[in-house]
């Protein structure tokens, strides 16, 4: 395991700076003038050139982008242009919304997915085992932000419940406001996670139901949860760890819709803002944590799947099914 | 691997007609519902009950004889908007497949050749590009050029060929495998031959039914995009730009909140009812497990 376990590491750091390269060119790519975010309108070009030097996008790519590095190998994330505030803390407080937001909603979505898929294959004969398969069906075709609208519009503006949107002003000092306010998001990415998660579950266990050692543990004399535990459990589930690994690491990122819509301060917002601002080292920063997330994420969901299944201790990577 | 583990868990000759039948279900259902919004989208090309401008209506006025499902808040006709939206959702997916499709394809049969390192390296390379999600990839590349339908099509096309070129790589890669490969080699036919005679007529069942998936997938992620803004710019009335715009008037005029969400679902489902049943009927390898 210990050379497995160093390699993957390796690559890990590869990986990552990689991605800060791309990250890097790609920004620089975007069209439009940082610095004219900072001056006003109609700034003469003395301005212009002082608003670039102040923040440095005048001098030359590789020597901003040692620059970041260097910045980013301390701990640095960098000067926001627009606000002249450091990002690192930005980062860090916007954290506080997404980190809880995507884990609640993680947990949540496997809660529902891994009992309700295995209920659609177990009993897929039945009818309830076929609502579960359909009502996998049309989770996985309602857009994210629709359905935050109609529970928005059900159990806060109907019902009133429950905020309609916001997070409260003081965070997670207001503990009881600060969970009211994301139980609705909660709901609605676990809604749609476990939508597609349930395939997942119910096509594995479908896999472990046909298979022949279930079939010989159950010729042994085992009864039929015993095989199920001993056997299938361990089975189906390394095709679900992998495919739950990306599923976080794309819910991590992809909660600014829902962010959106419930106007929630979180990492997603602070993106779509730096996008909208040219404010290149919001941008690099929260993408460059979320990149670090997604690749901790995948190095850990490879590890488990390592433990779970030793078939595939000759691989670099174990990959979605 | 999961392909060799699976065994014919029901036996073949528990009523093979029987199943067809409801296998053929599937598809026609999924037929039925995409066929509905893709008529929709193509009757809007020459005709719509309003003109798409036309703000003559009164604002938010409810369903009723003039306006069959009510205007939005500009007076515009709400089954007009639906109308144009339906074919921005599907000119988005239709799009979008075409560029996954091409770059896909291309990508992943390079890779599957690639030997060793370039072989590592590629697969990495796409696992990282697939673990970012494509409204991300979307945003960005929204943000670089602007915001048209265009760009919106473009980032979902070229995010979605990474999950095409990984489907393809381990695809063509089984092929390769075979023995018939080995003996087209030996006779002397060279690689762009094998791969038109022998590769792509053997992965297009699993290839046509992973594009679909893509399609209905092209459909929300546009959606999503447009609801931020991101999408095609204001005249053109987007489901997801709809849906945005009705939010805020959600309780007192429901219809606008809700019609473009219904066919949206509809649209995503009928295509991935379409995959389906293409699925069963295409690919003999899953015609005997599944219910």
């Amino acid at each position: 395991m210990a050379p497995y376990l160093l390699r993957r590491f390796a690559f890990l750091l590869v990986s990552l700076v990689l991605a800060s390269v791309v990250l890097f060119v790609l920004l620089r790519m975007l069209p439009g003038d940082p610095a004219n975010a900072l001056t006003s309108v109609g700034a003469s070009p003395e301005q212009i050139a002082a608003a670039r030097h102040s923040i440095g996008s005048d001098r030359p790519l590789p020597e901003q982008f040692t620059h970041w590095i260097g910045q980013l190998a301390t701990g640095d994330l960098g000067t926001s242009f627009v606000s002249s505030l450091p990002v690192g803390p930005e980062v860090g407080s916007r954290l506080n919304v997404t980190v809880p937001l995507t884990l609640a909603a993680f947990l949540l979505a496997v809660l529902i997915a891994v009992p309700a898929g295995f209920v659609a294959a177990y009993k897929r004969h039945t009818w309830y085992g076929a609502l579960l398969s359909g009502a996998s069906q049309l989770g996985i075709a309602v857009p994210v932000f629709w359905l935050g609208m109609i529970l928005v519009a059900v159990f806060a503006l109907n019902a009133g419940w429950l905020p309609a949107g916001g997070f409260p002003p003081d965070g997670w000092d207001q503990p009881g406001e600060a969970v009211r306010s994301l139980v609705l998001p909660v709901v609605t990415i676990a809604l749609v996670m476990s939508a597609s998660l349930i395939r997942y579950v119910r096509s594995a266990t479908l896999d472990v139901l046909g298979s022949d050692y279930l079939r010989t543990a159950r010729a042994l004399g085992s009864s039929f949860g015993r095989a199920m535990w001993r056997h299938g459990l361990r089975n189906a589930s390394v095709p679900v760890v992998s495919v739950l690994g990306i599923e976080l690491a794309s819910t991590l990122l992809g909660a600014v819709v829902v962010e959106s819509v419930y106007a929630l301060p979180g990492l997603g917002s602070m993106l779509a803002t730096g996008i909208a601002q040219h404010d290149y080292p919001v941008i690099q920063g929260v993408l460059f944590v979320s990149t670090l997330a997604v690749l901790l994420i995948g190095f850990a969901a490879d590890l488990v799947q390592r433990i779970i299944d030793p078939r595939l201790r000759g691989r670099l990577s174990g990959g979605a099914p | 691997m999961t392909q060799t583990l699976r065994t014919s868990s029901e036996a073949p000759q528990a009523a093979p007609a029987k199943r067809r039948g409801r296998r053929s279900a599937t598809l026609i259902t999924g037929c039925v519902l995409s066929g509905l919004i893709f008529l929709l989208a193509l009757v809007s090309l020459v005709w719509t009950p309003y003109a798409s401008d036309d703000t003559s209506g009164g604002r938010l006025t409810g369903p009723g004889a003039g306006h069959l499902l009510g205007t939005d808040k500009l007076g515009r006709d709400l089954f007009t908007q639906l109308m144009t939206g339906s074919r921005i959702a599907v000119e988005a997916g239709l799009g979008s497949v075409l560029i996954a499709a091409v770059a896909g394809v291309t990508l992943g049969v390079l890779a599957a050749f690639a030997q060793g390192w370039l072989d590592d390296t590629l697969s990495a390379f796409l696992d990282i590009l697939i673990a970012f999600p494509t409204l991300l990839l979307a945003m960005l590349i929204v943000a670089a050029r602007s915001a048209t339908l265009g760009s919106a099509v473009l980032a979902i096309g070229l995010a979605q060929s990474a999950v095409v070129a990984r489907v393809v790589r381990i695809l063509v890669k089984r092929v390769l495998a075979q023995d018939y490969i080995t003996a087209a080699r030996t006779s002397g036919t060279s690689w762009p031959w094998i791969v038109a005679g022998h590769v792509l007529p053997n992965i297009w069942p699993t290839l046509v039914v992973n594009l679909a998936l893509q399609f209905g997938l092209a459909v929300l992620a546009e959606a999503g995009l447009s609801y931020l803004g991101l999408g095609a710019p204001p005249p053109n009335a987007s489901w997801g730009r709809m849906l945005q715009e009705a939010q805020a008037t959600f309780t007192t005029a429901p219809a606008g909140a809700l019609a473009p969400g219904v066919l949206l679902v509809l649209l995503v489902i009928g295509v991935n009812l379409v995959a389906d049943g293409l699925r069963d009927t295409l690919d003999p390898a899953t015609r005997r497990r599944r219910s």
